[in-house]
């Protein structure tokens, strides 16, 4: 009951909005608030009552929906999806608090960020194998408005790209699915089952085709190199807050259904092609960094490192699929440490975005080339960048350090020369956010940011909320990663 | 002869025949009666189906109508549709000096498509189509005065000419080939002697052409564009839905009774192709809405014929009619919000729509979103289906060249929703009236429902086989 309230609160705040007229700009933005608050708080409620011990998925609701298809209402959690979706419920919170220009339609902006948390939460929350594609569609509707109505520079085109490319993806991903789905001898849309069955084992081809499938589309949403050219235009076009959602919750859909589908589902397959996977993980890694490196425009760059970021992710889901080992232990490690970055990169880069739509609010420009010694003009925004930077580079005592060292130990053990190529990625990504920080904020202050105002209280207050999440994993992991090992434990086998 | 068995029809028959009557007798201002007349008689045409629908499939009249799961849910269908672009009609005609025959026009096409998705025997089939064909021409010529319309006419005219004829030739070589015209009769006579595979190819090439062209399938779709374009919105919301459902239906109960050896599957699936990928190129950069709703109906048609080359499996007939509805309620929105706005038709018109007239556009952005299939909406579920009956029945590659036709269809919808959604624009927007306000209304909230009791129409999918072979 308590997954499905927070699913539904959302949107019954979405609809509210939508439907009733004459709500004012603060009217709004706090019903938005209250209904994506509310639904963080049911999350938190279900993290407290997660059996770590307990079976794999835990508060599971069921209603019948198209028995004749085997489609149902399934809800339920596992630790991996509890821990992203209470990340993803965070970053809601915090972007509709986060001040925007909403040009003067204040009711459609929330009514559309709330949407976009009921239909992401959806993925996470969903056990129906049909349903987690509907909300995964939906996801990317309530984005296309959003970057569409209140982006900037070339909006429509950015929407445009961003809905066709990634509906190409999840419609192969949906090919995937009927795949998997067919493959069953009474066909179930049911999570459980096709876990528990493994339809595809040993079927050579047909499995393979079917996971070139789900993973090519999944590939586009996490995006992995080739597939990642949606995503800067994306993000430069989009207004602050949608960005800090779209790098923090929609591409981690990508990834959270390479755990939940290829992974859980067709292990077996997955095993075989684990190396492929992780080479191109390894290239995503190094590739992005790389471009983000040439980045003068600050958006672009913090969006590049997403793909950076993402590419670890995957490199330890490959990993833990990889069957070179015979030691649980590794692929756990690998796996759990996939699932924190995933957290870790969704607050930090977050913070980050939110960071630019502040910048963007204050002087509608975003190359690093105009800007310049604003440490002493704007020190509390100078402070948290600097920490959100050195989470996302993998300082020791903030979060990605936990999520990277995982994944690299992991790695170690069963691909030891990927790992060593893939710390070069880390090591470009300090150069990058080291070089951002120096050109925004020292040297000279150039004369038309005299009037740079600091950050409102809002906007400094959220940026904490998030900096404290950061700073918390970085420190005292232990409550997160209780929580994922239960899980990760019991998919790779080790229980 | 058991006349019951065509009570729903009959009665089209005579309301037909009482609205010509009544529009002979009544003045200018009481013309719109015909209208609801015509609602009145679809309703009880759709009451005595709904009373059809226990009984088992059968034939009756010798076997040349055949009361089966498909042709009762098609006839569902075509009245359905038939009254939604009855209601949108009074306040569009108003101005007209004669329109009360129009209802009576209306009604007849209805009948032929009904025929057509009926009919178990090919001389049954060629009066159906053309039937439908006879009664939509004058339709589209409406509006006496106005050139596009008639130019639109003229083009289905001489198109349905043509390939009527392809048809009625189909049929005769067919009969000539078997000795007889009843589906039964052929589908043994076809299986037990080889005959002339050429002569049998020849037929077949006909009769599917000629069908074609009721379903605005490739080779005879080059009418759509300009009917939806050309003539009076509410005859396009009309023909670019019911005749396809009569004739997919049609289609798939002809195919069923040709031999393996004809090889019918890969030119089905070759025109489905053609069909769909054709309808959305030329979709792609149209600027006019009313064209561009015309070619994307093409397309449809399309991945309906998907269902058709799969049709001997256990989900295509579901398939098939289960896209047909969700495309069907979705154009209607479609065409009902065009006919709302007064048939405007020009891209341009529609900028800042979401804003002026945030109600009308989100029915718009409904029905579009649910013509790409964009879940939940019904239209995913249409297309959901096609593909797992075609990737089944192992034509997967059939069901990947839908899904890239599937995004590019999406560039043209969304063109059109970014310019409601996203553009600045004009202050008064004029609207038509009440009830094409309600028609608009009706359809939206009939795909909406449908969306949620998806579980209604797939308990109906055991009924849904064809009475022959």
């Amino acid at each position: 009951m308590i997954l499905t309230l927070a699913l539904v609160i959302p949107w019954l705040g979405a609809l509210a909005l939508a439907l009733l007229p004459g709500w004012t700009q603060s009217q709004a933005r706090w019903v938005a608030v209250g209904s994506a608050g509310l639904s963080l708080l049911a999350l938190v409620f279900a993290w407290t009552g997660f059996n770590p011990a307990g079976p794999l998925f835990q508060h599971i609701d069921e209603v019948r929906w198209v028995p004749s298809l085997g489609v149902a209402y399934r809800v339920g959690a596992d630790g991996i999806a509890l821990a992203v979706a209470t990340m993803s419920a965070v970053l809601f919170v915090a972007a509709i608090l986060y001040p925007v220009d909403t040009r003067g339609q204040p009711r459609q902006y929330y009514a559309w960020l709330v949407f976009l948390q009921g239909a992401s939460l959806g993925v996470f929350l969903t056990l129906d194998l049909l349903l987690f594609y509907v909300f995964f569609d939906l996801t990317l509707v309530g984005m296309f408005f959003l970057i569409g109505r209140w982006g900037h520079g070339e909006a429509q085109t950015a929407a445009l790209k961003f809905f066709l490319y990634t509906f190409a993806g999840s419609l192969l991903m949906l090919l995937g699915i009927i795949g998997l789905y067919l493959s069953l001898e009474t066909p179930t849309f049911d999570m459980r089952v096709l876990i528990a069955e493994q339809p595809l084992a040993g079927t050579g081809a047909y499995a393979g085709l079917v996971f070139l499938a789900l993973m090519l589309g999944l590939a586009i949403k996490t995006p992995l190199v080739p597939l990642h050219t949606w995503l800067p235009q994306a993000h430069v076009d989009a207004p602050g807050p949608a960005s800090a959602v779209l790098a923090g919750v929609l591409l981690k859909l990508g990834t959270f259904g390479m755990i939940r589908l290829p992974f859980a589902m067709m292990a077996e397959t997955f095993a075989r092609y684990a190396l492929p996977v992780a080479i191109i993980a390894l290239v995503a890694i190094l590739y992005g960094a790389l471009v983000a490196l040439g980045q003068s425009n600050l958006k672009r760059r913090i969006a590049y490192t997403s793909i950076n970021h993402m590419g670890y992710t995957v490199l330890g889901i490959a990993v833990a699929a990889a069957l070179v080992t015979d030691n649980p232990m590794v692929r756990q490690l690998a796996l759990t440490g996939a699932t924190v970055e995933m957290v870790a990169h969704g607050l930090i880069t977050g913070a980050l975005f939110l960071i630019s739509g502040s910048f963007w609010q204050r002087t509608g420009d975003y190359a690093l080339d105009n800007y310049g010694g604003l440490a002493y003009q704007a020190p509390l925004l100078t402070g948290f960048t600097v920490l959100a930077s050195f989470a996302s580079l993998g300082m020791p005592g903030l979060a990605g350090f936990v999520a990277e060292f995982q994944i690299f130990t992991g790695t170690f053990a069963v691909y030891p020369w990927l790992a060593v190529l893939g710390v070069v990625g880390i090591l470009i990504t300090a150069a990058l956010f080291l070089d951002m920080l120096r050109r925004l904020f020292f040297g000279h202050l150039p004369t038309h940011l005299g009037q740079f105002s600091e950050l409102s209280r809002t906007e400094w207050s959220v940026l904490g909320g998030l900096s404290l999440g950061i700073v918390i994993i970085g420190v005292y992991p232990r409550f997160l990663l209780t929580l994922i090992d239960a899980s990760s434990a019991i998919l790779v086998g080790g229980r | 002869m058991p006349v019951g068995d065509l009570l729903p029809e009959i009665v089209l028959l005579v309301g037909a025949v009482a609205i010509v009557l009544l529009a002979a007798f009544t003045p200018h201002e009481r013309q719109h009666w015909g209208a609801w007349l015509a609602l009145f008689v679809l309703a009880v045409s759709f009451g005595l189906t709904w009373s059809q629908w226990s009984s088992l499939p059968r034939t009756t009249f010798s076997g040349v109508w055949a009361m089966d799961g498909p042709a009762i849910a098609a006839k569902g269908l075509i009245l359905v549709g038939g009254a939604i672009a009855v209601l949108l009609s009074p306040a569009w005609m108003l101005t007209d000096r004669r329109h009360g025959e129009y209802y009576a026009l209306v009604l007849f096409a209805l009948l032929g498509a009904i025929m057509m998705a009926s009919a178990n025997d090919a001389m049954e089939l060629i009066v159906g189509v053309l039937l439908s064909s006879v009664a939509s021409y004058p339709l589209v010529a409406y509006h006496r005065g106005w050139s596009p319309g008639l130019e639109a006419a003229m083009k289905y005219f001489l198109i349905g000419a043509l390939t009527n004829t392809l048809l009625a030739t189909g049929v005769v070589i067919l009969f000539g080939l078997a000795g007889d015209t009843d589906y039964a009769h052929l589908d043994e006579r076809l299986a037990t002697q080889g005959g002339d595979q050429f002569a049998l190819s020849i037929a077949t090439m006909g009769i599917v052409i000629g069908l074609s062209f009721k379903l605005a399938a490739f080779p005879g779709h080059a009418w759509m564009p300009d009917v939806a374009q050309g003539a009076p919105a509410p005859v396009a919301a009309l023909l670019s839905v019911v005749p396809k459902v009569g004739a997919a239906v049609a289609l798939a109960r002809f195919v069923s009774i040709l031999p393996e050896s004809v090889a019918w599957a890969p030119i089905v699936a070759l025109i489905a192709v053609v069909t769909m990928t054709l309808g959305n190129l030329a979709a792609l950069r149209q600027t006019d809405v009313r064209r561009l709703l015309g070619w994307s109906s093409v397309s449809q048609s399309g991945y309906a014929l998907m269902a058709v080359v799969v049709i001997g499996t256990a989900q295509a007939m579901t398939a098939l009619l289960g896209f047909m509805l969700a495309y069907l309620l979705a154009n209607l929105a479609a065409f009902g919000v065009v006919t709302h706005l007064r048939g405007r038709t020009c891209l341009a018109d529609y900028h800042g729509l979401a804003r002026t007239q945030p109600l009308i556009a989100t029915v718009l952005i409904l029905a579009l979103l649910s013509l790409v299939g964009i879940p939940p909406l019904v239209g995913f579920f249409g297309k959901f289906l096609l593909f797992e009956a075609t990737m089944a029945a192992g034509y997967a590659w059939l069901a990947v060249v839908a899904v890239i036709n599937t995004v590019l269809s999406l560039f043209y919808y969304l063109r059109v929703i970014a310019a409601m959604a996203f553009q600045p624009g004009q202050a008064e927007i004029p609207t038509l009236g009440r009830s094409s306000a309600l028609a608009m209304l009706i359809s939206a909230i009939l795909l909406l429902v449908t969306s949620l009791g998806v579980q209604g129409g797939m308990a109906m999918s055991p009924m849904l086989h064809l009475v022959t072979p």
